[in-house]
């Protein structure tokens, strides 16, 4: 039995980057979503860089953003001692950064579909727009939000070229699951690799089935009525 | 109500300019072809144009003027769409409680159950949204919007997705929501029938503007707004009381003004009050009571007023009939032929008399 401490990594990774991406992501996909700016198209290119990039480019700016002799990566150090590359806290920001427009994309266009009409709504109904958001946009979207957490989700688990340039591999620190079968297959331990590559294959096809099984059970509970 | 709107809005070639006070108490319809800017007239008063440029006042407090601007939420008015625009994930008790709750703090006669026993909720209240018909959709909108307890009703064309039936059944409620909550309330439609069937007063909007606004029956009456009102339609509203049905000739027999007429039975209780629209090419006009005639009602006016154009065979003629008014288009041949002229006294033979409103139940 191979070593399961990069696959409880993993999902704890994953885990706080979806939770972290579900607060940063609604913002921007509610912005996006509203805004008439002139500036839309810049962020929403930016946000979908990740989608066309390699991970090793993305890892290499990361690398270079993160790094102490940066004014971000320098700033992190001085507040907590830690530096950002090569740490657990450096993997979750890079895989934040990774993962966005799995996150942002779904969500804006789930607030596009439900347009201004149910917050006008709610506004008549004397629902201030933070209420109206949480009360009426929210719910509206929540199966969005069902697959926009799971696409961020298994998207992280299965990152690799970003983590091996930012975050290397130490055990328990930054060593993934998909490093940890790297490496086996590496050093020709293919019975490790096996193990591993398995349990990540049934886990994806499980997450998966279970979104598209909730999708047909519980179809467009959003739609305007 | 006392509501003045005095209000710029531009949409690129399409400018709305609105100066007018509102003061009617019950229903006022803003009656116009459809894109002429009645939507956003309501839009505007409920504070859903924040680019709209003026000043809009209700009962003396400033809900807009150029430094301030009073969000949606917190203008006491009540908003009926012309989609229902009910929240699905809610079920219809939680659409009503989603204003209620928030409306929880303001004082007001209006009470969930006044409210569910007027609009005969109580059999949906558990339902989702989702599985209603149109017309209980927009009961349970037309609920929901009570609910936030405003002091000001706006409804934008909400029947204009029913058939017929159920507007029918629908346009009752509507008309007694003035009373029943004591609430003035601005009703946008295209539709001439159902200006008359509820509303008191009716204002005239045409390309961004208003035209006209007042009593429906002195808008009406009014030749100069039947290109707005529709000519083919044009006629009077008149109250009339049931005295009598006729079983046998199916008639019913009505009075009004002091005078007795008769239409084709309606299933409407002796007593009862009703409003009775009589269009203007219904209406012909005799110097003499005729003999040897099929028309039933015949009606002894005074003439007001004859309009011609030369452009037209026909003339519109304005009759007093006891206090009230009827239209009559008859050709100009035959008001030079009969010598028809002001403060004549003639007879208008009213062809055809139609029901505009279900009595009050």
């Amino acid at each position: 039995m191979p070593d399961l401490g990069p696959l409880w990594l993993t999902l704890y990774l994953a885990a706080v980057t979806t939770l972290l991406l579900l607060l940063v992501g609604t913002p921007i996909a509610w912005w996006l979503s509203q805004t008439r700016s002139r500036a839309k198209p810049v962020i929403e290119a930016l946000t979908a860089l990740p989608l066309v990039l390699p991970p090793t480019v993305i890892g290499f700016y990361l690398l270079i953003t993160l790094s102490p002799k940066a004014p971000l990566g320098a700033f992190f150090l001085s507040v907590t001692g830690e530096t950002l590359t090569f740490s657990f806290t450096g993997l979750v920001v890079a895989s934040m950064f990774y993962s966005l427009p799995f996150m942002v994309q779904p969500l804006q266009a789930a607030f596009e579909m439900i347009g201004r009409a149910p917050l006008e709504a709610a506004a008549t109904l004397r629902a201030k727009p933070l209420d109206a958001f949480f009360s009426v946009a929210v719910p509206m979207v929540f199966r969005a939000y069902i697959s926009a957490s799971v696409l961020t989700f298994a998207h992280t688990i299965g990152e690799f070229g970003v983590v091996l340039m930012v975050g290397g591999n130490i055990p328990g620190q930054t060593k993934v699951i998909s490093i940890a079968i790297y490496e086996h297959v590496e050093s020709i331990n293919y019975a490790e690799a096996h193990v591993l590559s398995a349990i990540l294959l049934a886990f994806s096809f499980l997450v998966l089935l279970l979104v598209y099984t909730l999708n047909r059970r519980f179809p467009l509970t959003g739609q305007n009525a | 109500m006392s509501l003045d709107l005095t209000v710029k809005r531009r949409f690129g070639a399409f400018a709305l300019n609105i100066n007018q006070a509102f003061s009617g108490d019950g229903i006022t319809a803003l009656f116009g072809p459809s894109g002429c800017g009645k939507s956003t007239v309501l839009r505007i008063i409920a504070g859903l144009e924040t680019q709209a440029e003026g000043t809009v006042t209700w009962c003396g407090k400033r809900w807009q003027d150029a430094t301030h601007f009073t969000p949606a939420s917190e203008r006491a008015v009540g908003f009926v769409f012309q989609e229902p625009r009910l929240f699905a994930h809610l079920s219809v008790a939680g659409n009503l409680a989603y204003a209620e709750r928030r409306a929880s703090s303001i004082k007001s006669d209006i009470t969930r159950e006044k409210v569910v026993a007027a609009l005969d909720l109580a059999p949906l209240l558990e339902r989702r949204v989702t599985v209603l018909s149109g017309g209980e959709k927009q009961r349970v909108a037309i609920g929901r919007a009570l609910l936030t307890k405003p002091s000001l009703m706006v409804m934008d064309e909400p029947l204009s997705a029913l058939d017929m039936k159920r507007r029918a059944a629908i346009l009752p409620l509507i008309r007694s929501l003035p009373d029943q909550f004591g609430l003035p309330v601005l009703y946008v439609t295209h539709a001439i029938d159902e200006v008359a069937q509820i509303a008191s007063r009716m204002a005239l909007m045409d390309h961004g503007t208003i035209k006209g606004e007042g009593p429906i029956e002195t808008i009406l009456e009014n030749p100069q707004f039947d290109d707005l009102t529709g000519r083919f339609e044009a006629g009077v509203v008149l109250e009339a009381a049931i005295s009598g049905h006729d079983k046998e000739f199916q008639l019913t027999g009505l009075s009004s003004q002091g005078h007795f007429l008769t239409m084709p039975l309606v299933p409407v209780a002796i007593g009862q009050t009703v409003r009775l629209r009589i269009r203007a090419r219904d209406v012909a006009l005799a110097t003499e009571i005729p003999t040897g005639l099929s028309i039933r009602n015949m009606l002894p006016v005074t003439i007001i007023s004859i309009t011609a154009n030369a452009d037209s065979a026909f003339a519109e003629v304005i009759l007093l009939f006891g206090t009230t008014k009827l239209r009559s288009r008859v050709t100009r041949a035959s008001v030079a032929e009969l010598g028809l002229q002001p403060n004549m006294g003639v007879h208008a033979l009213v062809k055809s008399i139609s029901l505009d409103q279900a009595p009050f139940q």
